[in-house]
């Protein structure tokens, strides 16, 4: 089943022309005639959560945005991937960035935001020209502008490029660093949908989400509620790298289990399905599952919520034997050191040392101790931060000790990894 | 691939024409008062258009030029990774290291750039033709192992690709 990536493979699936002729844009038209109440309840009928990495109801967040207030309303589409392993907005934003336009009218209308900004990440260089060259396109024929399609609607967008810094990903990093700013975090609440960009409300979606948001107007939140499984509905893009025969990045409806994404979509496991370690299913920032829970795991977000991981940005990293765990959770701190924007002292300092002390783990060099202080910095990293970034890097920590503990103990004891 | 200008930084910095009209697009797309949106897409400019790095004259002129003061203009220019606070060669080559990259060989072809380059991640060759940095995960991660060559991608490296890579640029 194929609602983001339908026209993905098509020749030309980038320009206005094969849009249009594939339906593009007639759901814009069919949501201003059922007005902007009815859209959000469409929305919140699909139940569609973000794909962006947390998992909010987009109908729900469609609907905290203050009615009958004076000030203009922001629509941001979060288009920043930059969870390491994640890479499925990327195919959307060169390959159809009409779709993620469309899903930016229709959400705008909806909740009555007459300027939306798309935050693309700054490497995305080629990425940004096409999606600039959609935007003047769609201005060109009037389905942007003043007037969107002869509607009497206003709906301008701008694309605007980060600068290389993940923590610009978090919502409201996304907003410091469109105002101009460095991309710290805002404390919430306030939240942007009361207190966004400029001080007003504000709507932040990811690619995925908005570019989901056309289907659900043409076929209806029902029809996209069916796909799935109950609270966790409708398709999800997997991006599936690592050590499998097909990386590749799949849309599958959510719920299926792991080993069917892999076996079937990915080509499987690299060396066959008993020679894999483990598998970090959400991004970086998810812990990780062993293999023997791999065997039965679902993909949707109560499943692996349940597992003590998440579904996050839906970056499926396959981990195979050779690997060393410790190794591996080490390059992970390393990431989330250098991207701690500094504010908060638990993250700033306790990246610093989940880092110091893998790197001396994974050189042999860590002690019996180093184990529990891991666990112990984590525990006060863990809800005591701005923003979900402190979390994130102690994940990867936890999720490793849980489940390979004894490749943490084998390093200490002879000060080498057991991976050979 | 473009090439960038080689503009020195002796150069007393001034935007193009060129560039002037694109910063009156810049500018556009955001609401009037709110102009200090614009400072990174002119501090991205401003890169491009001053020799592929931002000198401290660089900062104080786009400062100057945006009405900002420049302490604005430096927070921004340090806090993210993509503005150069060094001169770079004419080819930025960042190699991901990050997990995806990692598990699918980046190692290899981190030593096989070091090796064709002949320096270190953070060294210039001499003749100021490369420059080698390592970066974390630039989302391209099912088309590992990857790095970006300045403003392109080029994905599913093998050792041997990355020397021809290298080799063919012009
Ligand atoms: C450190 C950090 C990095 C994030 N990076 C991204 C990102 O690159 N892309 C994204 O869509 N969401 C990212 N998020 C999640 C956003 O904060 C936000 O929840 C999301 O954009 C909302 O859109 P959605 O509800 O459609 O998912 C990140 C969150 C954190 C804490
Ligand atoms: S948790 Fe970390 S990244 Fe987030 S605001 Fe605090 S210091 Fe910055």
């Amino acid at each position: 089943m194929k609602i983001v990536y339908k026209n993905i493979h098509l020749a030309n699936s980038h320009t206005l022309a094969v849009y249009q002729a594939n339906g593009g844009y007639k759901s814009v038209v069919k949501a201003m005639d059922m007005g902007c109440e009815e859209v959000i309840e469409e929305v919140k009928r699909s139940g569609i959560r973000g794909r962006g990495g947390a998992g909010f109801p987009a109908g729900l967040k469609w609907s905290f945005i203050p009615k009958n207030d004076p000030r203009p309303r922001y629509l941001c589409c979060n288009a920043d991937e930059g969870e390491p392993g994640t890479c499925k907005d990327r195919d959307i934003l060169r390959y159809d960035p009409h779709l993620l336009i469309e899903g930016m009218i229709i959400c705008g209308f909806a909740v009555g935001a007459e300027q939306g900004y798309i935050y693309i990440r700054g490497e995305f260089y080629r990425e940004a020209e096409r999606l600039q060259a959609a935007v003047d396109e769609a201005y060109a024929q009037g389905i942007l502008g003043d007037n969107v399609l002869g509607r009497g609607i206003k709906f301008h967008l701008a694309v605007h490029r980060g600068g290389g810094a993940y923590v610009c990903g978090e919502e409201t990093g996304l907003i410091e660093s469109l105002e101009g700013k460095k991309g710290q975090p805002r404390l919430k609440p306030p939240f942007p949908a009361n207190i966004g960009l400029y001080g007003c409300p504000t709507v932040i979606n990811n690619v995925e989400t908005l570019a989901s948001i056309p289907a659900i107007i043409e076929q209806g939140g029902a029809w996209y509620g069916n796909l799935g499984v109950p609270k966790s509905s409708g398709t999800k893009i997997f991006a599936v790298s690592g050590h499998v025969n097909k990386p590749g990045n799949y849309e599958v409806e959510l719920g299926i289990p792991l080993k069917t994404l892999l076996e079937q979509h990915a080509g499987g496991v690299r060396g066959g399905w008993n020679n894999l370690k483990g598998v970090i299913p959400g991004g970086s920032s998810s812990p990780i599952l062993p293999a023997d829970l791999c065997a039965t795991i679902t993909m949707d977000y109560e499943a692996l919520g349940k597992a003590g991981t998440m579904l996050g940005s839906g970056a499926v990293i396959v981990i195979d034997k050779s690997v060393c765990i410790v190794r591996a959770v080490a390059r992970l701190s390393r990431f989330y050191r250098h991207e701690s924007c500094g504010q908060c002292t638990p993250c700033r300092e306790g990246t610093g040392w989940l880092a110091q002390i893998m790197e001396r783990m994974e050189a042999g060099q860590g002690t019996h101790e180093d184990i529990d202080l891991l666990l112990d910095i984590c525990a006060n990293i863990g809800g005591k931060t701005i923003c979900a970034l402190g979390d994130a890097a102690a994940g990867p920590v936890l999720g490793a000790i849980r489940a390979f503990k004894e490749e943490f103990i084998y390093h200490v004891e002879h000060g080498r990894c057991m991976a050979g | 691939m473009n090439e960038r200008s080689t503009v020195t930084s002796e150069a007393k910095p001034r935007f193009s024409e060129d560039a002037l009209q694109q910063i009156q697009a810049i500018y556009r797309r955001y609401p009037a008062d709110r102009r200090q949106s614009a400072l990174m897409p002119i501090l991205h400019l401003a890169q491009r258009e001053f020799g592929g790095w931002l000198s401290r004259e660089s900062l104080d002129y786009v400062a100057e030029f945006m009405g900002l003061p420049p302490i604005r203009v430096y927070e921004v220019a340090t806090f993210y990774t993509m503005y150069n606070l060094k001169p770079v060669g004419r080819y930025h080559v960042q190699a991901c290291t990050n997990i995806s990259c990692w598990l699918c060989g980046s190692d290899a072809i981190m030593g096989a750039l070091k090796n064709k380059l002949k320096i270190q991640p953070g060294g210039t060759t001499e003749d100021k033709r490369f420059t080698l940095a390592e970066v974390e995960c630039l989302g391209a991660c099912v088309n590992a192992p990857m790095m970006q060559i300045n403003d392109d991608y080029y994905e599913n490296l093998t050792v041997d690709k990355v020397a021809e890579i290298i080799d063919r640029l012009p």
